[in-house]
C-alpha cells in the first residue's frame, strides 16, 4: 500500500508553501480584493519563476513534464493561502484542455506560452444563471468565428486565450464543441462582473465574430471533452479546497484558544470543540477522497469520474462548512471587513460553484453509479 | 501512488492465503454453510480455530514469539485480517481479551501472572473480559464506585459493572475498582485481574433494545482477591486503565453496517415515490451521492493509515474520525432504506425485507454502535483535544475527594 505522495512531491509542496507564506499572506489577497486588481502580479510572477505553471506540461512544449500529482500538491498550497492568481483557469483548465485534446499545432501554438506564464488562459462555459447543458449553450461557432456571451468567466480580462463551449449544430451532446479563441485577435470585449470573491476577477465575455478554431480536429465532441476536463479540474480544485479547509480550521482553532468568554477559553466549550472536530472530520474525508482523485487522474484510471465527483463533493462540503463555521467561531469580529475570515468564506463558495455546483456533481456521480450497478 | 503490496507484503499475503486455503473454507465456496448459532458450539469452534492460528504464528501476529505471538509487523497483522475476512471462520470472542486485557497484564502484571496467562490467552484456551463501565461511570469511567478494601493480604470487592461484553463466557477479567474514596477520583483507583468463575461474581445478561444480549451486568458480593492479582500500584489504576483504553480504539472495529449505496440503488429502483421509481427522485439521488462520498472517504482514510503502517510510520490522527462518521452513516442509511419501503419499513423480518433485513438491523444496531467504545460526543472531544489541541472540558470534580464530589442518584 503506497497511497501517499512521494518525497519529491512533498518537497515541492513544502517549497510552494514557503513561497506563498512569504509572498502571499492574506494582506495580498486583501489588496487584490480591495483594489480590484486582476490578480496579484508579483505572486503570479514568482510562481512562474519557480516553473510551476509548466509543471504538468510536456517538455516538448516547454514544460517540466511532471504529472497530475505534482499539480495536486501545488493546488493544495494555493488553496491554503487563498492565492489571488489565475493558476486554476490557466493551468488546471486551459492548459490541460489543450494538452488533452489539442492538435499538435494547437499544442505548439499555446502550451509553451502557458507553460512559461507569458500568457494566461481560461475556459468560458457558463452563460448566465444556470448550469451549462448541451441544450442551453447558445454561443455559436460557424465559419471559423464565434459569437455569444459567456458569463461569468474567471480571469477573462487577464486571459489571452479561452477554451469556449460553443454550439456547432446537431443534436444532443453532439451539438457542442470546444473552440480555442485568441482573445487578443479582435471581436472580443470583456466587462468585469461583480462577484462574491473579488480577489479572483471575473468578467462577462462578449464575442462577436471572434476568430476561433475547434479544439482538436473534430466538431461535436465538446461535451465529452468538457466532462473530462472538468473531472481533472474537480480533482485539482478539491486540493485547493482541502488546503483552504485546513487554513480556515487553523484560524478557528487559534482564535478558540486565544478568546475568553465567561472566564474560559471558548475552545474549552463543547459547542466549539465539537464544531471544530466536525471541521476536522470533513477535512479528512475530503483529503482522502482527493487522494483517490489524484491517483485516478494521474493514472487516467477507470474510476476517474466517480473519484473526481467524490473529491469535488467532499471538498466543497468541507471548505464551505469550515469557512462559515470559522466566522461563527470568531463571533462579531469575524464578520468585520478587517477580519480575514471573509476571504475563506468568499473563496470557499467561489470554488464550490466554479466548474459546477455540488448538486451537478452529485447527479453526475449517481448516474455513473447507477450505470455500474446495472452492469 | 498505488494500492500495491511491497514485495515483502505480497509474499506474506501469498503465504497467508495458502495457509487459509488449506485450513478454512472461502466464503465464496461456503454456500449454505454458516457458523454455529449455539454459543457453546461457537466458542468451541472459535477456540479450535484460535489454537490452529497460534500454532501457525497467526494469532497475535505482532507479539513476540516468546509470548506465543507471531513476531510480525503491524502491516502483516492487517494483511492477515484482510485475507481472513474472505473465509468462513469464527472470530471476535478473543478481541477484547487479546486487544485490551492481555496487553494490560503484559504491561503491569507480575512475571508470574504473565507466564500464567499470556500463552493460554493467545491460544484461545482462556477468554478475557474488561470490567470498567458502571451504571454511574460510562463516558466518565473514573467516576466508578465498585469498592475494593484491603483485608490482610487480600482485597474484598463489592459493586457492579455494566456493558461487559462476553462476561457470560469469559474465564478471567480485568477489573477497575475504587480503593480510596478520600482522594480525587482519578487518584483512588486500582486494577486487578479476577477469576470470572468465582462464586462471588454474578453475571446477568442485558437484553438490548435490538433483542440481542451480547453484554452483561456483573455483580461482586464480597469477592476476595489476592494482593498479587493487583495490576500496578494501589492508586495507579487510572494509569493502568489508560494502557487498556489506548488499545480500545484499535480493538473496536469499524463496521459500517451491511447495506451500502449499491444496495440503496437497487432498492430505489424497486420502490416508488409518487408513483415514479425512487431512483429518479432528486432527494434519493442526493443521499446516495452523499453516502457514497462518505464511504469512499472512510475507505481511503483507512488506506492512508495502512500506507503509514506499510512504511513503518505511526499513523496520523486521521484514523480517529472513522467511528464518528461510520456509526452515524450506518444509522442514517438504515433509516433512509426503511423510509424508502414506506409503511413496509416497519416490518422486521429478514425473509420479507430487502437486503436480508439489513436496513432495519443496522438502524437498530447503530443506536448502540454510536455509544459503544466511545460515544460520538466523547470521540469529538478526543479529536478536539488530542488532534486540535483544544483545552480539556472543565471538570468540577477534578480536585475534590471522590466522596465529596457531586453525584447523581
Amino acid at each position: 500500500m503506497n497511497f501517499d505522495f512521494s518525497d519529491d512531491q512533498k518537497m515541492l509542496k513544502e517549497q510552494v508553501r514557503k513561497f506563498l507564506a512569504d509572498k502571499c499572506p492574506m494582506t495580498v489577497t486583501r489588496r487584490v480584493l480591495e483594489k480590484e486588481e486582476a490578480y496579484a502580479e508579483e505572486v503570479w510572477k514568482g510562481l512562474v519563476e519557480m516553473g510551476l505553471t509548466g509543471t504538468a506540461i510536456p517538455e516538448e512544449f516547454g514544460g517540466l513534464g511532471l504529472g497530475a500529482l505534482e499539480l495536486c500538491v501545488i493546488a493544495e498550497e494555493l488553496g491554503r493561502s487563498a492565492a489571488p492568481v489565475p493558476f486554476s483557469s490557466s493551468i488546471y483548465l486551459a492548459a490541460e484542455a489543450i494538452k488533452l485534446f489539442g492538435t499538435q499545432k494547437q499544442k505548439e501554438a499555446w502550451l509553451p506560452k502557458l507553460a512559461s506564464g507569458e500568457i494566461v488562459g481560461t475556459v468560458a462555459v457558463s452563460e448566465g444563471l444556470h448550469a451549462a447543458h448541451p441544450r442551453n449553450i447558445e454561443a455559436k461557432f460557424a465559419g471559423g468565428k464565434v459569437s455569444g456571451v459567456k458569463q461569468p468567466v474567471a480571469d477573462g480580462a487577464a486571459a489571452s486565450v479561452a477554451i469556449v463551449a460553443v454550439n456547432t449544430g446537431g443534436s444532443g451532446e453532439q451539438a457542442i464543441s470546444l473552440a480555442i479563441v485568441d482573445l487578443k485577435a479582435g471581436g472580443v470585449s470583456s466587462e468585469p462582473v461583480r462577484t462574491i470573491d473579488p480577489s479572483r476577477q471575473h468578467v462577462t465575455l462578449t464575442l462577436k465574430d471572434a476568430p476561433a478554431e475547434i479544439l482538436g480536429d473534430k466538431q461535436g465532441e465538446g461535451w465529452s471533452q468538457l466532462s473530462r476536463i472538468m473531472d481533472g479540474g474537480a480533482v485539482l480544485f478539491s486540493f485547493e479546497q482541502v488546503g483552504g479547509t485546513e487554513a480556515a480550521l487553523e484560524m478557528a482553532r487559534d482564535y478558540a484558544l486565544e478568546r475568553y468568554a465567561f472566564g474560559r477559553q471558548i475552545g474549552s466549550y463543547q459547542a466549539i470543540k465539537h464544531k471544530l472536530a466536525d471541521m476536522y472530520v470533513k477535512k479528512e474525508l475530503a483529503k482522502s477522497n482527493a487522494y483517490y482523485g489524484a491517483m485516478m487522474l494521474n493514472d487516467e484510471g477507470s474510476e476517474l469520474t466517480e473519484a473526481a465527483a467524490a473529491s469535488r463533493i467532499a471538498g466543497s462540503d468541507a471548505y464551505v462548512f469550515a469557512a462559515q463555521e470559522n466566522i461563527q467561531t470568531h463571533g462579531g469580529i469575524g464578520y468585520t471587513w478587517e477580519s480575514d475570515c471573509q476571504f475563506h468564506y468568499r473563496r470557499a463558495k467561489l470554488l464550490a460553484l466554479t466548474i459546477g455546483a455540488p448538486i451537478q456533481w452529485k447527479e453526475k456521480l449517481v448516474s455513473r453509479l447507477e450505470a455500474k450497478n446495472a452492469a | 501512488m498505488d494500492f500495491n503490496d511491497t514485495p515483502e507484503e505480497a509474499a506474506y499475503r501469498k503465504q497467508v492465503r495458502e495457509w487459509l486455503d488449506k485450513n478454512a473454507t472461502r466464503k465464496a465456496d461456503a454456500k449454505g454453510m454458516e457458523l454455529p448459532r449455539d454459543l457453546n458450539e461457537l466458542i468451541a469452534q472459535s477456540k479450535a480455530w484460535q489454537a490452529k492460528k497460534a500454532d501457525a504464528g497467526y494469532a497475535c501476529i505482532t507479539w513476540p514469539k516468546e509470548w506465543g505471538g507471531g513476531g510480525g509487523t503491524t502491516i502483516q497483522n492487517v494483511i492477515y485480517g484482510q485475507e481472513e475476512a474472505n473465509y468462513l471462520v469464527p472470530g471476535g470472542i478473543f478481541a477484547i481479551g487479546l486487544g485490551m486485557c492481555i496487553p494490560t497484564v503484559m504491561a503491569w502484571g507480575s512475571e508470574e501472572a504473565k507466564k500464567r496467562f499470556v500463552a493460554p490467552a493467545v491460544r484461545g484456551d482462556e477468554i478475557w473480559c474488561q470490567l470498567f463501565s458502571e451504571p454511574a461511570g460510562g463516558s466518565d469511567v473514573a467516576g466508578l464506585r465498585t469498592r475494593a478494601e484491603k483485608d490482610g493480604d487480600e482485597w474484598v470487592i463489592n459493586g457492579q459493572k455494566v456493558w461487559t461484553s462476553g462476561a457470560h463466557f469469559c474465564d478471567y477479567g480485568i477489573l477497575l475498582t475504587r480503593t480510596d474514596p478520600n482522594v480525587p477520583k482519578h487518584k483512588g483507583l486500582t486494577m486487578f485481574w479476577i477469576d470470572m468463575k468465582d462464586p462471588a461474581v454474578e453475571v446477568r445478561p442485558i437484553k438490548q433494545m435490538s433483542g440481542g444480549a451480547e453484554f452483561n451486568e456483573v455483580f461482586f458480593t464480597n469477592l476476595r482477591v489476592k494482593d498479587s492479582q493487583r495490576l500496578g500500584n494501589p492508586g495507579d489504576g487510572w494509569k493502568v486503565a489508560l494502557t487498556t483504553l489506548m488499545n480500545e480504539r484499535l480493538a473496536v472495529g469499524g463496521s459500517q453496517g451491511n447495506a451500502d449505496t449499491d444496495d440503496l440503488i437497487e432498492l430505489a429502483r424497486d420502490v416508488t415515490v409518487a408513483g415514479e421509481p425512487a431512483i429518479r427522485h432528486g432527494g434519493v439521488r442526493e443521499r446516495i451521492a452523499d453516502w457514497y462520498v462518505q464511504a469512499q472517504g472512510l475507505k481511503f482514510t483507512k488506506f492512508r493509515t495502512l500506507t503509514a503502517l506499510s512504511k513503518g510510520e505511526t499513523p496520523g490522527p486521521e484514523s480517529s474520525i472513522s467511528k464518528i462518521v461510520a456509526a452515524k452513516k450506518m444509522q442514517d442509511l438504515g433509516s433512509f432504506g426503511m423510509d424508502l419501503q414506506d409503511m413496509g419499513g416497519v416490518i422486521r423480518d429478514r425473509k420479507l425485507s430487502p437486503a436480508d433485513g439489513a436496513y432495519t438491523e443496522q438502524w437498530i444496531g447503530a443506536a448502540g454502535y454510536r455509544i459503544a467504545g466511545g460515544t460520538d460526543e466523547i470521540l469529538r472531544n478526543i479529536v478536539a483535544e488530542r488532534v486540535l489541541g483544544l483545552p480539556g472540558d472543565v471538570r468540577v470534580d477534578k480536585d475534590l475527594p471522590f466522596n465529596q464530589a457531586p453525584k447523581g442518584k
